[in-house]
């Protein structure tokens, strides 16, 4: 695996779209070609050149190509979009929308992540170290089909709208998460190992959701079916489970309805 | 002689009244009683005519006085701080006329501004929850006509649209409800005792910031399933009263404002009331409104989604529309520094944004087109009066149920005022020489 180091030398004046950091886009590139990717600050279009310091070059396809981020990248939007192999490391802080509709391969920032990070992800695996902001494996605006694959990991907080529209795919948060887990959610699972204050699992048609602590005001469609011991994250645990959102439409499977699930640790 | 101008549209509320009688001095110049306008709408006529107003551009100088410029000046200002800015911000478009917006719009993609409205501070949720699950809506015409289970939602009529229950949701006798109000049951959801709420025949004080529970609850009471014994300090038996209530009506419109909109869950509360508005019309018939504040930020939203597909917070930096409220909206983008430079036509953020997104403003190159001396006026780098729409120059405007209504003149502007379409026609022109040279 070839590993391509850039580090930010020019801060942005506003704030930089670097949806070119990626190992697709590095591919099969020197580290002039890569420095001559373009990104956007506004609406002037310039190349990554003008603001990272690039060394190394990509490997033959993207599942040999590493990136790692190094500096202040607070300003700078979309690194890992689209990626679909090899691997990206952030040292600090990114901005919005990192690992956006990511495909596969391995994403890991060691610092925190703004809003809509992960948004329509597909596949692959995303870890934050640090906490996310709001929008975390959601849908994009308008669209009905949120986080379908893949695994997302978060080792702090979450902010609120985590999982919107969610199809498939996991979301772990270790910390906390604010308000509107898994809404609209259709499929797939959500493991909140904090709290989660309110409106957990509205208008959820099907799929998992699992909060390890306390929630302080349930939906009021969410009706209580059994105890149930579940294996989730590699550990198996005790759960009141109900079903839900009561208030919302459920399809039919094998003549019985499907609900969406809620787990409570016990 | 005075003389008289009628179906005269009030340029003020989304109520966008088209009944005004207005009567003018003979010369046509001033204007001297108002007719069938509520408070709110007949000040915005006589404001017109303040003695105070300004009638030339303003440049601030760097002692913070301001300096009387001519119009070339301010227009060359105004072009040359959008062709030099990379991510230009053009905000407000809710209280001037479609073709204005348009004109606008034209500025905006050239330059690569980002065009955002007041629904970014406003009704920008309910659109984010119309796009998300779709919305059945009706005219204000039907609701007179037909209507006999009325909601407000979280908004207030009896003060922000004073005329809204007179003309339309309450008391007029129309086609089908030749009763008036003694035909409608009038449910209010807010968690304070408003004006509106004690002329309701149920008042639910919801807790505040549990809208989005209470919308469930009533989902879940529409399909028999159980509740919990409260529900946002609601108790279950009211809860069934109520969709009991909605669901025996011949036709039930919910109007909602910015008490859900804006509180906690925002989106999510439209997106749930629009469910529940759909859920409904298994039993009746349902539809649902928003109460729209400025008279023509509908038509900001129509003539944004019919050139760029999105109703508001448009990012054009790169050539394409692009939309995504929490990074592309006004606030965000303040709060953020992601723009470095803003240009306000037709709204006030200088007293509706918070403070720190006013204080990038101040700090930043910013013109604010406006009749008025506001707070934003007072703010911006230049400021550039204008006619007031709807008083001194016509134009197009959408009525908040999307009929669009052709606002009148009745009086002319001042000698030599500009107005808004004249205003940006001449920055676009400017626009288009500093580009060719380019
Ligand atoms: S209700 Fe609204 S539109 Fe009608 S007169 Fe009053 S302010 Fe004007």
């Amino acid at each position: 695996m070839e590993t391509v180091t850039i580090t930010m030398k020019n801060q942005p004046k506003l704030y930089l779209e670097a949806d070119n950091i990626s190992p697709d886009k590095f591919a099969g590139k020197k580290a002039s070609e890569i420095a001559a990717l373009h990104a956007y600050e506004g609406r002037e279009q310039t190349t990554l050149g003008k603001y990272f310091e690039i060394a190394g070059e990509g490997g033959a396809t993207a599942a040999d190509t590493r990136i790692v981020v190094k500096g202040d990248v607070s300003r700078v939007k979309y690194i890992g979009m689209k990626m679909s192999a090899g691997e990206v490391l952030v040292e600090q802080s990114p901005d919005m929308y990192t690992g956006a509709w990511m495909q596969g391969g391995k994403l890991i920032v060691k610092g925190s992540v703004d809003s809509f990070a992960g948004i329509g992800m597909k596949g692959g695996e995303f870890l934050v170290e640090g906490n996310a902001g709001d929008y975390l494996g959601a849908a994009y605006r308008g669209d009905w089909r949120g986080m379908q694959g893949g695994l997302i990991r978060v080792k702090g907080n979450a902010g609120s709208d985590i999982g919107y529209f969610m199809n498939g795919g996991t979301i772990i948060v270790h910390g906390n998460s604010d308000v509107h887990v898994g809404t609209h959610m259709e499929g797939g699972r959500i493991i909140v190992k904090g709290n989660a204050p309110s409106k957990v699992g509205g208008q959820m048609v099907g799929g998992e959701i699992f909060v390890y602590g306390t929630i302080d005001v349930m939906m009021p469609g969410f009706k209580y079916v059994q105890d149930e011991e579940v294996e989730v994250d590699g550990e198996k645990a005790l759960f009141a489970l109900y079903h839900g959102d009561t208030g919302e439409r459920h399809p039919k499977r094998k003549g019985q309805i499907v609900y969406g699930k809620l787990y409570l640790k016990i | 002689m005075s003389k008289s101008v009628t179906d005269v549209i009030c340029p003020f509320c989304g109520t966008l009244c088209d009944d005004l009688e207005v009567i003018v001095s003979d010369d046509g110049k001033k204007i001297e009683d108002i007719y069938n306008a509520c408070a709110i709408g007949a000040e915005k006529f006589m404001h017109a005519q303040a003695p105070e107003r300004v009638k030339r551009p303003r440049m601030q100088q760097p002692d913070g006085s301001y300096k009387e410029v001519s119009y070339d000046e301010a227009v060359e200002y105004t072009a040359r701080m959008l062709f030099n800015a990379k991510k230009p911000l053009m905000y407000g478009w809710s209280s001037t006329s479609c073709e204005a917006q348009s004109v606008g719009h034209e500025i905006a993609e050239k330059v690569g501004a980002i065009v955002d409205n007041t629904a970014t501070v406003c009704h920008g949720t309910t659109l984010i929850a119309v796009q998300d699950v779709g919305i059945p809506s009706c005219t204000l015409g039907e609701i007179k006509n037909r209507a006999d289970r009325i909601i407000f939602w979280g908004c207030n009529p009896c003060h922000a649209h004073p005329r809204h229950q007179s003309r339309y949701s309450v008391f007029p006798r129309g086609f089908f409800t030749n009763k008036g109000h003694m035909n409608r049951k009038v449910i209010v959801v807010d968690p304070r005792v408003t004006d509106t709420a004690k002329l309701a025949d149920y008042h639910y004080q919801v807790e505040q910031g549990r809208d989005y529970e209470l919308l469930s609850a009533f989902r879940v009471a529409l399909r028999n399933e159980p509740l919990p014994e409260t529900v946002a300090g609601i108790p279950r038996e009211k809860i069934i009263e109520g969709a009991e209530v909605m669901k025996s009506g011949r036709f039930g419109i919910i109007f909602f404002g910015m008490g859900v909109t804006q509180s906690l869950s925002k989106n999510h509360n439209i997106d749930n009331a629009i469910m529940l508005t759909k859920d409904l019309n298994e039993f009746t018939k349902f539809s649902i409104m928003a109460m729209r504040g400025h008279y023509n930020v509908t038509g900001s939203g129509q003539v944004l989604g019919w050139q760029f597909g999105y109703p508001f917070s448009v990012d054009l930096s790169r050539g394409f529309a692009r939309y995504n409220p929490g990074e592309t909206s006004s606030n965000d983008l303040l709060r953020r520094g992601e723009v470095d430079a803003v240009f306000v036509l037709g709204s006030d953020p200088g007293a509706h944004f918070p403070i720190s997104s006013v204080k990038k403003i101040a700090e930043l190159p910013s013109v604010c087109v406006d009749p008025h001396i506001t707070p934003t006026s007072e703010i911006s780098k230049l400021h550039v009066p204008v006619a007031f729409v709807g008083v001194e120059v016509g134009g197009n405007c959408y009525r908040m149920d999307n009929v669009p209504i052709e606002a009148r003149k009745v009086v002319d502007p001042p000698e030599g005022v500009l107005t808004d379409v004249e205003f940006l026609t001449r920055v676009n022109a400017r626009l288009d020489q500093l580009m060719g040279g380019k």
